[in-house]
């Protein structure tokens, strides 16, 4: 067998995985893979900094369903990667990271562009290999993919001496994979699905709060089919937004401290909740220990240790939600609970009709960014994926946006600021022909702006709509509510003009001040070609609910 | 309230960061970690002592088989197990306090592994109740250092781990 180096080996190994496109930014401690990398028909996005490559990725696995793949040297471009990571980590997303890494016989000497990555990536990895036996590398890879995309997903770290990655060896790319402590449940078991099945038939107030484990699984459509054969109302966490299309009669929208009336009283008010793909965190449900008294609990989980965690659960059952829901499917009797889902969807009428007045009624310069919401999610496409970052924008969007066909990417888990334009980024990469769109504020497009430049770079289509209130509109809303008002550094008064930040990058921007030009520039943000950037002003007192 | 962790994990480095990390990043506390190879070489076995209810135990089980290069992880019911740990002890021992010394090794069956005109270093493998006692008998005698294992269990009987099914 001929000789190849092992970065080499990378790359054949990314190609029988399929991957097509990879998000990184070199250094001198990968630049054999980088060097290969150019004989190799693979993508690379150059980001410009490294966090926004896991970003990216991340974006790229939600929309694309594989994993995402990233690469970045060793020091600081691996340390950058952190905060990426335990974003993914935190949202199940399955990514593979590979870092370079000093020379063997340097590490541990604190040479040059030397971290302990591995170490330090330790809590917010599904696991990571320093590889220092070149003919283990396709082991590892193999291994690192099976990990990262199966079970409950996640990134897994790959972390490469430089002279590992010069190493020649007989390579070949292994065609299975056999890990003795992973063995990830997949179908549920039998009697614990029937004991679900007639927990559901036997209910009076079902309820179903599914979470991103019904997207990561793709069980949105059986989920719905669920639903609709035997009358269960859903509600979702942040994490499970569009799973299920927002126009589905009996869908009943957002559940928790950010979540909207009718599908909190579903919740308070149901005698058996059934949980699925959702880790039931403290903004999703405040008070579990309220709910277990309260209602039966079914919990659905691909992951073992996220049922009783946070809940505790009267019926657990492991397994992924595509394949225990089509199990369901199959054996679950409709329940008596026609009187309830009516009761919950007159409440939602009463909301809805309501919902245009409790709103405060357009101020001249500023929009309001539920009204803008709704009016851009009655003009996007039905398979738009939207992107939003995190802060008033997070809950505006997940608010005001009505999702049909489409997908909804935020940082649910970690919050993490400047999420969005890295992830739509690769959530275009990932599904060229779909309408991307991100919804950011001020303070989170600063800390993300760098990424404009890799989106001209790539020539992507992507819609920018930038809700400008010159303040970080959640902690300025938190120090009104919480700390008598004192504001304490949430002015961004010295943030830029965005719309000559776009024009430094080329890009067409537009300002939005007054509600009556809203249509009319959602529609130059939409139907225009090319990607650009719409400035929306919104008063900063404006609060997200 | 006391639970003990049997864990059988692969031989290689960088698992014990992260078993311990896992210990510290989810707050539980470790009372004694003993760890050592196992009769297949390509694994280890660690006795964890932690301190918490049935609830807490149940969530570190948990966590703990989530971790790829943790093979079984069995929590053994303080009931069914033998349990077992070594300390090594030097106390000052001049002439006069000797006979006195010897006399507490024979009644609790521990060895003098080293002996100097001053200074006895002794052994002894116990329950770690009976090593408690141990080195209260032997503190009147200044004790001038000692190292303890922390507490290596198995389950009575024919069981084995190996027997438990690693859940997830």
């Amino acid at each position: 067998m001929a000789l190849i180096t092992v970065a080499q080996a990378v790359l054949e190994a990314l190609t029988a995985q399929k991957v097509r496109v990879v998000f990184g930014y070199p250094g001198a401690a990968i630049c054999p893979v980088y060097d290969r990398l150019l004989d190799f028909p693979i993508r690379h996005v150059l980001v410009r900094q490294e966090q926004n490559a896991v970003h990216a990725a991340s974006g790229y696995a939600r929309a694309s369903g594989q994993t995402g793949v990233v690469f970045a040297t060793s020091g600081p471009g691996a340390t950058n990667l952190l905060t990426g990571l335990a974003t993914a980590y935190m949202d199940s997303i399955p990514l593979v990271a590979i870092t370079g890494q000093v020379s063997l016989d340097q590490i541990g000497k604190d040479v040059f562009q030397e971290a302990d990555i591995t170490g330090a990536a330790e809590p917010f990895t599904k696991y990571s290999y320093l590889c220092k036996d070149p003919r283990q590398i396709g082991r590892i890879l193999k291994e690192a993919f099976y990990i990262a995309a199966s079970g409950r997903p996640g990134p897994v770290l790959i972390d490469l001496p430089v002279d590992v990655q010069r190493a020649e060896i007989a390579f070949s790319y292994p065609d299975s994979v056999s890990i003795r402590g992973y063995k990830p449940t997949f179908a549920g078991n039998a009697l614990q699905i029937k004991r679900v099945a007639e927990a559901i038939a036997s209910a009076r107030r079902p309820l179903v709060c599914i979470g991103g484990g019904v997207l990561s699984a793709g069980a949105g459509a059986e989920t719905a089919r669920l639903a609709e054969r035997c009358g269960l109302p859903v509600v979702s966490t942040l994490m499970g937004l569009s799973a299920i299309p927002s126009s589905h009669p009996l869908y009943f929208g957002m559940l928790g401290a950010y979540g909207n009336e009718t599908a909190n009283f579903a919740v308070r008010g149901a005698d058996l909740l059934v949980i699925i793909g959702a880790r039931a965190g403290d903004r999703a449900m405040a008070t579990p220990s309220f709910l277990e008294k309260r209602s039966r609990v079914v919990h659905i989980d691909v992951d073992p240790a996220e049922i009783g965690k946070n809940v505790g659960a009267s019926i657990p059952l492991v397994g992924d939600a595509k394949s225990i829901v089509s199990q369901l499917l199959d054996c679950t009797g409709r329940p008596d609970c026609g009187e309830w889902v009516e009761r919950l969807t007159r409440k939602r009428e009463e909301a809805e009709a309501l919902w245009a007045q409790r709103l405060s009624p357009p101020k001249p310069g500023f929009i309001h960014p539920l009204r803008f919401m709704r009016r851009l999610s009655e003009r996007l496409a039905s398979d738009a994926v939207v992107t939003a970052d995190v802060g008033q924008n997070q809950i505006w969007a997940a608010h005001g946006l009505r999702l049909r066909q489409g997908r909804f990417l935020t940082s649910g888990g970690m919050g993490t600021m400047g999420y969005s334009l890295p992830a739509a980024i690769g959530a275009k990469l990932a599904a060229p022909g779909r309408q991307t769109v991100v919804v950011c504020g001020d303070g989170s497009l600063q800390m993300q702006q760098m990424e404009l430049a890799t989106l001209c770079q790539e020539g992507l289509d992507i819609k920018l709509a930038v809700l400008d209130n010159r303040s970080l509109g959640m902690v300025r809303e938190l120090q009104r509510l919480q700390y008598g008002g004192r504001l304490s550094a949430s002015a961004l008064d010295g943030g830029p003009d965005f719309l000559k930040l776009a024009e430094a990058y080329a890009l067409p921007g537009l300002r939005l001040t007054e509600e009556e030009q809203m249509e009319e520039a959602i529609r130059w943000l939409l139907e225009g070609s090319g990607p650009r950037l719409l400035c929306c002003a919104v008063d900063p007192d404006e609060r997200s609910l | 309230m006391k639970q003990i962790l049997s864990i059988l994990v692969e031989n290689q480095a960088g698992v014990l960061s992260r078993i311990s990390g896992l210990f510290s990043r989810r707050g539980y506390n470790i009372e004694s970690l003993a760890v050592g190879i196992t009769e297949d070489r390509s694994l280890s076995r660690m006795t964890i002592v932690v301190d918490g209810d049935s609830r807490t135990a149940e969530q570190v089980e948990k966590q703990l088989n989530k971790l790829i290069d943790v093979i079984k992880v069995r929590r053994i019911p303080s009931t069914d197990l033998i349990q077992r740990e070594l300390i090594l002890l030097k106390v000052h021992a001049g002439q006069n306090e000797r006979p006195n010394i010897v006399n507490i090794c024979e009644i609790m069956g521990a060895k003098i592994a080293d002996i100097t005109t001053s200074t006895m270093t002794l052994e002894l493998s116990d329950t770690p109740e009976r090593v408690e006692l141990m080195v209260e008998l032997l503190r009147p005698f200044s004790i001038q250092e000692m190292v303890r294992t922390g507490m290596v269990a198995l389950q009575t009987g024919g069981d084995t781990i190996s027997g438990a099914k690693k859940q997830g």
